[in-house]
């Protein structure tokens, strides 16, 4: 007789009605506990919901106004003696003429009340810095704009933004705001005439990196993460699916298979860190390669997407079903005429996803990159695989670092922008593996 | 030449060779297929490899040997003024001034010369590069065309290059653990023979800043690493109180409660959590998390550091709860029907089925994924460099500020390095160590997980 049963006979059912009520009572205990129970799992499922919900909407909260800049509107008098003084029509003599006397004129002509030089520097302050290159860059497209005078709409500060877009008090006392009382005379004249606007921020997504959060953009960073990934997806994609290939369809049980298998999946669990480690060891200290290059930052993250897209490729190959390869044997293919007419198209689609899903996620990587250099400061939007360059996840680490106040919405769109791209990038994986489901 | 026209120009040949090869043996056999050993394309494919491989494997060789080579033959044309151990520097200045056309120090005559005499054998190189490696892949499309006959047993040839491919795919995991262990052991021991192992491991003061002059107070650097270990042990244990329930409790209400619909919407959503990049979350940890616990800490009473540990912690925690959940949510859907119908057929509750019955069965399984989460977090780093502070506290207290191994070794290597100083090296012996942990973690967790799931199947 088992314990259970010896259990159940040393208690045995009652009728009576104490005995009823007592296993009644026992019995809305045992409910309670069950609701609660599932009221927990309830409860946690929600907490981490709920702290998803948090994440997004506070980066989407503080990066919305991002995607908004504040744009001064002034007459400017391109005057020919500033900027091109012997009529050369010579770009590089239009380039590199003092555009921000133009604009201290412009300034002055706007605001002839404010006299010397202290106050003029503090009226010049609203304005960017970045705008005297986007004049110069204006005025060198078109030569013919010399001796004219022209409406141009320049950035503004990132003070003067931050302060239209409601970051700044106004009401805090003097010594605690970026922006003076003078600064904020101005700033509400030009407020009060209309020649403050709001306008689309282009720059953001098209340009590259600044010390200037007015001028800082994100392209750049894009075109280094595409660069990198292209590295990457070139590199991890055949040899995983080589090596899946291998270890699925040829490989013999043995000692050596077994290392491989072993070490693919503690390689799919080593710290990405590490990997950075062995970039700056092997490709940068030993093989001698560049710094900072998009080149070396994929090779790196070929090798940690590399466990990633073997696991992915190999469950697709192992959907295949033994059929199809017996009946390619049965006319006579030999063992890789089979795998590369029949296995691998049809396993191709589950690869693919799981590529997609590993390049996602190599996009997303920022510790090894920091490790070889891809945390340079780069202004310049880089134009290959061996020129210096940053990707989007050390922008973002990057601006987040940055103590200006307006780069905590650039921080927060830059990370919006990556993540709508690795949604794009999930969405294309899930597409993928509805539309090429087979139930064989 | 640039390196990848040459490739280019290779697989161009070869692709060439493709087509020389199969028409050559269908040629030679009277233009019929019948007779050929194997399919025409397979001369071709024959042709082709016969053309590439060599090619590929001259241009790979010289690339990898022509820095040293014309570095040697720079050095060896420079007068003896240059003593054995300016050498380095002197180079180094040359291929600044090659590459920029300026250097910080003052251009001299011989540099000058130098630099000339580097740009040329360089122009050598890639000249003789290009010429060399095209001509072997030439005279190996020749070679090939030249053996091409009917009775050539073509198919097998190239079948066995591929299946050597293959293999050679196969083995670039192994060969990228023995890289980072190779490279982690070499660093680390030039580091062990400046700092010895015991001070590293059982030292409690971390201040890897070394002063610029030697007289300098405190310009030796201390690299006891305890306050690393306790400091990251201090965020683990916060991560995993946060992670291991929550994740646990969501893997059995989605896995035992949960009907279809509401699975089907809950488990996406858990996965975007662990999709979303860890610079994020540290954004979000330092930016809002980390003051919402000051704050909460002040009104509490508490000091409270800016970069606490506990909201560097919670936020990891977070991360990794989707980790837990998916793990332990395979392992207790592998639990048998059977065990769990026999408990209900006792008439247990399905939270007394839960509790006596599946997760006694699944512990072994929940064990393994809670230690491969607790390896997770010790290796993640983004979080704890932006979220978590840089001054080596050894402290239990998870309101101050603590640092983490992994934010030495980023903030230790971002910026100037110099290779010889043992604050750089330190942070290989840190990656050592974490790899080390990291690995037992794994290497313990995943035997546990597939014992467990043999014992089922």
């Amino acid at each position: 007789m088992t314990d259970v049963a010896q259990k159940f006979r040393s208690e045995p059912f009652s009728t009576t009605d104490e005995g009823r009520e007592k296993f009644n009572r026992l019995l809305k205990r045992r409910y309670a506990a069950e609701a609660r129970f599932k009221m927990w799992g309830i409860a946690a499922v929600s907490v981490a919901v709920v702290f998803l919900i948090l994440l997004v909407g506070s980066i989407i909260y503080q990066g919305s106004t991002a995607f908004l800049t504040t744009k001064i509107n002034l007459e400017v008098a391109l005057d020919p003696a500033v900027i091109d003084p012997q009529g050369s029509k010579d770009p590089a003599v239009i380039g590199a003429a003092d555009y921000n006397a133009i604009l201290r004129a412009a300034m002055q002509k706007r605001f002839p009340e404010v006299e010397g030089r202290g106050p003029t520097r503090q009226m010049m302050g609203l304005i960017s810095s970045g705008a005297s290159y986007e004049l110069a860059d204006m005025v060198k497209a078109d030569p013919g704009l010399i001796g004219q005078t022209i409406k141009v709409e320049v950035l503004a500060d990132d003070l003067v933004d931050q302060f239209r877009k409601g970051f700044m008090d106004r009401n805090l006392p003097e010594a605690e705001r970026k922006l003076n009382d003078f600064q904020i005379g101005i700033y509400d004249k030009l407020v009060a005439d209309g020649s403050l606007t709001a306008a689309l921020n282009t720059e953001l997504l098209t340009g590259g990196d600044s010390r200037e959060p007015e001028s800082a953009g994100l392209w750049g960073a894009v075109m280094g993460s595409f660069f990198t990934l292209v590295v990457t997806i070139g590199i991890a994609f055949p040899l995983g699916v080589m090596a899946a290939i291998y270890l699925e369809e040829f490989a013999p049980k043995n000692r050596w298979t077994d290392l491989i298998e072993v070490n693919i999946n503690n390689l799919a669990a080593v710290p990405s860190i590490v990997f950075g480690l062995l970039g700056l060891a092997v490709f940068l200290n030993f093989f001698g390669m560049p710094r900072s290059a998009p080149l070396v930052g994929g090779l790196v993250l070929a090798l940690q997407a590399l466990p990633i897209i073997i696991i992915a490729s190999r469950a697709a190959i192992k959907a295949v079903p033994p059929s199809i390869r017996e009946a390619a044997y049965g006319m006579g293919a030999s063992k890789i005429q089979t795998v590369m007419h029949h296995t691998l198209p049809l396993s191709m689609p589950g690869m693919l996803t799981g590529a997609i899903l590993g390049m996602a996620h190599a996009l997303g990587e920022t510790a090894p990159l920091l490790m070889i250099g891809m945390v340079a400061f780069i202004v310049d939007v880089p134009g290959g695989f061996a020129s210096p360059a940053t990707v989007l996840p050390v922008q973002i680490y990057l601006w987040a670092d940055s103590p200006e106040r307006a780069f905590v919405e650039k921080t927060s769109a830059a990370i919006m922008v990556l993540l709508v791209f690795l949604t794009f990038m999930n969405a294309i994986a899930i597409y993928l593996r509805k539309k090429f489901e087979r139930k064989w | 030449m640039p390196s990848y026209i040459l490739i280019a120009t290779i697989l161009l040949l070869s692709i060439i060779g493709f087509y020389m090869g199969r028409s050559t043996a269908l040629a030679r056999n009277g233009g019929k297929t019948k007779g050929l050993h194997s399919l025409p394309g397979y001369y071709g494919y024959y042709t082709a490899l016969w053309c590439a491989l060599p090619a590929l494997l001259v241009a790979g060789l010289w690339l990898i040997f022509e820095n040293s080579i014309i570095d040697g033959m720079v050095v060896a044309g420079l007068p003896a003024e240059i003593t054995a151990d300016r050498v380095d520097l002197f180079m180094t200045d040359v291929r600044n001034f090659v590459a920029n056309g300026s250097i910080s120090g003052e251009v001299t005559d011989t540099l000058r010369a130098a630099a000339a005499r580097y740009v040329s054998l360089h122009d050598y190189s890639g000249l003789a590069l290009a010429v060399g490696a095209l001509a072997v892949g030439i005279i190996g499309l020749y070679f090939a065309q030249s053996r091409l006959t009917p009775q050539l047993r073509a198919r097998p040839r190239v079948e066995r290059a591929v299946m050597i491919a293959l293999m050679a795919a196969s083995t670039i995991a192994v060969l990228t653990t023995v890289g980072i262990i190779l490279s982690l052991v070499f660093e680390s021991a030039q580091f062990f023979a400046k700092v010895s192992i015991t001070e590293f491991l059982f030292g409690i003061q971390w201040s890897p800043q070394t002063a610029l002059r030697a007289d300098q107070v405190g310009s030796t650097g201390a690299f006891g690493a305890i306050p690393l270990f306790t400091g990251t042990l201090l965020i683990t244990l916060i991560a995993m109180a946060v992670a291991a329930p929550i994740g646990l409790m969501s893997a059995i209400y989605m896995s035992e409660y949960a009907d279809r619909r509401v699975r089907s919407v809950l488990k996406p959503v858990l996965e975007i959590l662990a999709g979303i990049p860890t610079v994020v979350y540290g954004f979000f940890a330092a930016l809002t998390v980390a003051p919402f616990v000051r704050q909460l800490g002040q009104a509490a009473g508490l000091d409270v550091a800016s970069e606490s540990a506990l909201a560097a912690g919670v936020v990891m925690g977070v991360m990794i709860i989707p980790f837990v959940s998916s793990l332990s949510d395979d392992v207790m859907t592998a639990v048998p029907q059977a065990m769990r119908d026999g408990s209900y057929g006792l008439g247990a509750t399905k939270s007394e089925t839960i509790k006596r019955v599946i997760i006694p069965a699944a512990l072994p399984g929940i064990v393994g994924a809670l230690m491969l989460a607790i390896s997770r977090a010790i290796g993640e780093t983004m979080i704890v460099v932006m979220a978590a502070g840089l001054s080596a506290n050894l402290t239990a207290n998870p309101f101050e500020a603590v640092t983490t191994v992994t934010v030495q070794i980023a903030t230790l290597l971002v910026g100037d390095q110099e290779f010889d100083s043992p604050k750089t090296l330190a942070t290989f012996a840190l990656g050592l160590v974490l790899f080390v942990v990291t690995l037992c973690l794994n290497i313990v967790a995943l035997r546990i997980v597939r014992k467990y799931r043999e014992q089922y199947e």
